[in-house]
């Protein structure tokens, strides 16, 4: 049912933890059925310079998580905001059609991440 | 070296005993006749088919006239819900079931809702146990008829059938049970045992999948749900599955050797093995369903912090294969609702493991799966943003 990219970041995950020294913490829940995505990013001069994932989920959202913390690190902040789930699908091989939200969740890890460095650095401007 | 493989399923389905295929073999070929023939292949195969019936019912204590073979356990559900709520429709409306059971059941008593009826599905504690005193408050002047499962797939816990029964007797409502996880694996005897219709299932005894039973106590009317041909004593219509049905006798035959040989104490102890190792070596893992009212091949548990899709396809990298009532395995994205109804969380739940031991397993498999399983636990809480660090 997954593809050997899904299996391989699923058993051989890159990018687990959480940064000690975050600059922004994107945490985000599937409503749908309870999974938690949480990515810390590290940034410098608008540009992802370290990331890092915790997932509770299924293998498929572990796999998104994974995949889309490597899409995004040494990329500017804006061009993280570009990466959708369609990419993290296409990046995986594809997912089932029941694990396409799992996906979802790692997009909107990435935003959460990125909204909450911005407003970290709104409050202390 | 080569991977070891344990197979820790057999709640899904138990492969074919040798004995059981040997059994079969002659039916798809040579003894091809159709039971239902007057010339020799079908009176040969007719044979046979009367013997497998005779064998069943043993395994029950029943007559071999009480034995209805059908195409599975769901099948067997439906023609006993369906069958009963016809038979009794003029007398009452009011049907009675579990939150626990399997969807063969819940879903057809679902329907019969949908379809004049009044249903009331039994809530269970925290192990999964329906109580027979609220089962009795339950009742109305106008319960027809009551179904609850002997033991539960998911979680083990078998039932207070016998008082269930009882009770149903008492109040003269008919009464069924889904004993397709039990079968075969808890002694049963009908002649005791106050239940009007029990569902068997061969391919969770080391028989073929697709044939099932309902054993049928003498003197309960039911219409049919295939009509047709009127084989099965007009109660299921089409042309035997002869080697299915074969299959299914020599399984229950052999079931009943291994109680006989205090096969299912071995089993029990491998259990408890499994469950007490798990506890021992794992924090912050819940045992579901009933402690010691369970299955004896059963061990089922929710472990925090982690999600149950994820455990089994690192387990399955591992060669060992289990299943899960996580919302993540589930195509509805909802936890099993047997957990649910057991009142876990939804969170609790997504960590569910179920272990299903059989016949074959050694104690070197468990020990194997003891090994195997916490560092897989380990590697997925060090990936949770729950796991404790
Ligand atoms: C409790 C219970 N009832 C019914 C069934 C359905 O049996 P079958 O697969 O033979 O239709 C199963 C099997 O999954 C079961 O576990
Ligand atoms: S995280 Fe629940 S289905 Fe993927």
């Amino acid at each position: 049912m997954y593809t050997e990219t899904v299996r391989d970041y699923f058993l051989n995950p890159r990018n687990v933890g959480s940064l000690d020294h975050a600059d922004g913490i994107g945490e985000v829940g599937n409503a749908k059925c309870g999974d938690v995505m949480k990515i810390s990013i590290k940034v410098e001069d608008d540009r992802i310079t370290d990331v890092r994932f915790e997932t509770f989920g299924c293998a498929a959202a572990i796999a998104s998580s994974s995949i889309a913390t490597e899409m995004i690190k040494g990329k500017t902040l804006d061009e993280a905001l570009q990466v959708t789930n369609r990419d993290v699908l296409n990046a995986l091989g594809g997912l089932p059609a029941e694990k396409i939200h799992c996906s979802l969740l790692a997009e909107e890890g990435i935003r959460a991440a990125v909204e909450d460095y911005r407003s970290r650095m709104a409050e202390s401007a | 070296m080569e991977q070891r493989r344990v197979y820790l399923d057999h709640s899904a389905t138990t492969p074919v005993d040798d004995r059981v295929l040997e059994a079969m073999m002659p039916f798809f070929k040579g003894d091809f006749g159709n039971p239902n023939s007057i010339h020799a292949w079908g009176r040969r195969v007719r044979e046979h088919v009367n013997g497998a019936r005779e064998h069943v019912a043993s395994l029950l204590g029943a007559e071999p006239r009480e034995i209805i073979f059908t195409g599975g356990g769901s099948e067997a559900d439906n023609l006993a819900i369906k069958g009963a709520a016809f038979a009794l429709k003029a007398r009452g409306k009011h049907v009675i079931t579990s939150a626990i059971e399997h969807h063969a059941v819940l879903d057809t008593v679902k329907w019969l809702g949908e379809n004049g009826f009044d249903v009331t599905i039994l809530p269970v504690d925290a192990q999964g146990m329906v109580s027979p005193e609220t089962f009795r408050n339950s009742l109305r002047e106008d319960t027809v008829f009551a179904t609850v499962m002997y033991a539960n797939n998911e979680v083990g816990t078998v039932q207070p059938i016998a008082e269930l029964g009882a009770i149903c007797r008492e109040r003269g409502i008919l009464f069924h049970t889904d004993a397709v996880q039990a079968a075969g694996h808890i002694p049963i005897d009908v002649r005791t045992l106050p239940v009007d219709m029990l569902t068997l299932s061969a391919h969770k005894m080391y028989g073929p999948k697709g044939v099932g039973a309902l054993y049928l106590r003498k003197g309960v009317r039911i219409p049919p749900l295939v009509h047709g041909g009127g084989q099965e004593f007009g109660l299921r219509s089409g042309t035997e599955n002869t080697a299915g049905i074969v299959g299914f006798g020599e399984a229950a035959l052999l079931a009943l050797d291994r109680f006989e040989n205090g096969d299912d104490e071995k089993e029990r102890f491998l259990r408890d093995k499994l469950i007490d190792g798990i506890q021992a070596r794992i924090d912050a893992v819940l045992l579901t369903g009933h402690r010691t009212q369970r299955l004896p091949f059963h061990a089922s548990v929710c472990i925090e912090h982690i999600e149950g899709e994820a455990m089994l396809l690192r387990l399955d990298a591992v060669g060992i294969g289990a299943s899960s009532g996580s919302a993540c395995t589930s195509g509805s994205l909802d936890p099993s609702h047997v957990l649910l109804a057991m009142g876990l969380s939804h969170v609790t739940a997504h960590g569910s493991l179920r272990l299903s031991l059989g016949k074959d397993t050694t104690e070197a498999d468990i020990d194997y799966v003891l090994d195997a399983l916490p560092p897989v636990v380990e590697t997925l809480r060090a990936m949770s943003p729950f796991g404790r660090k």
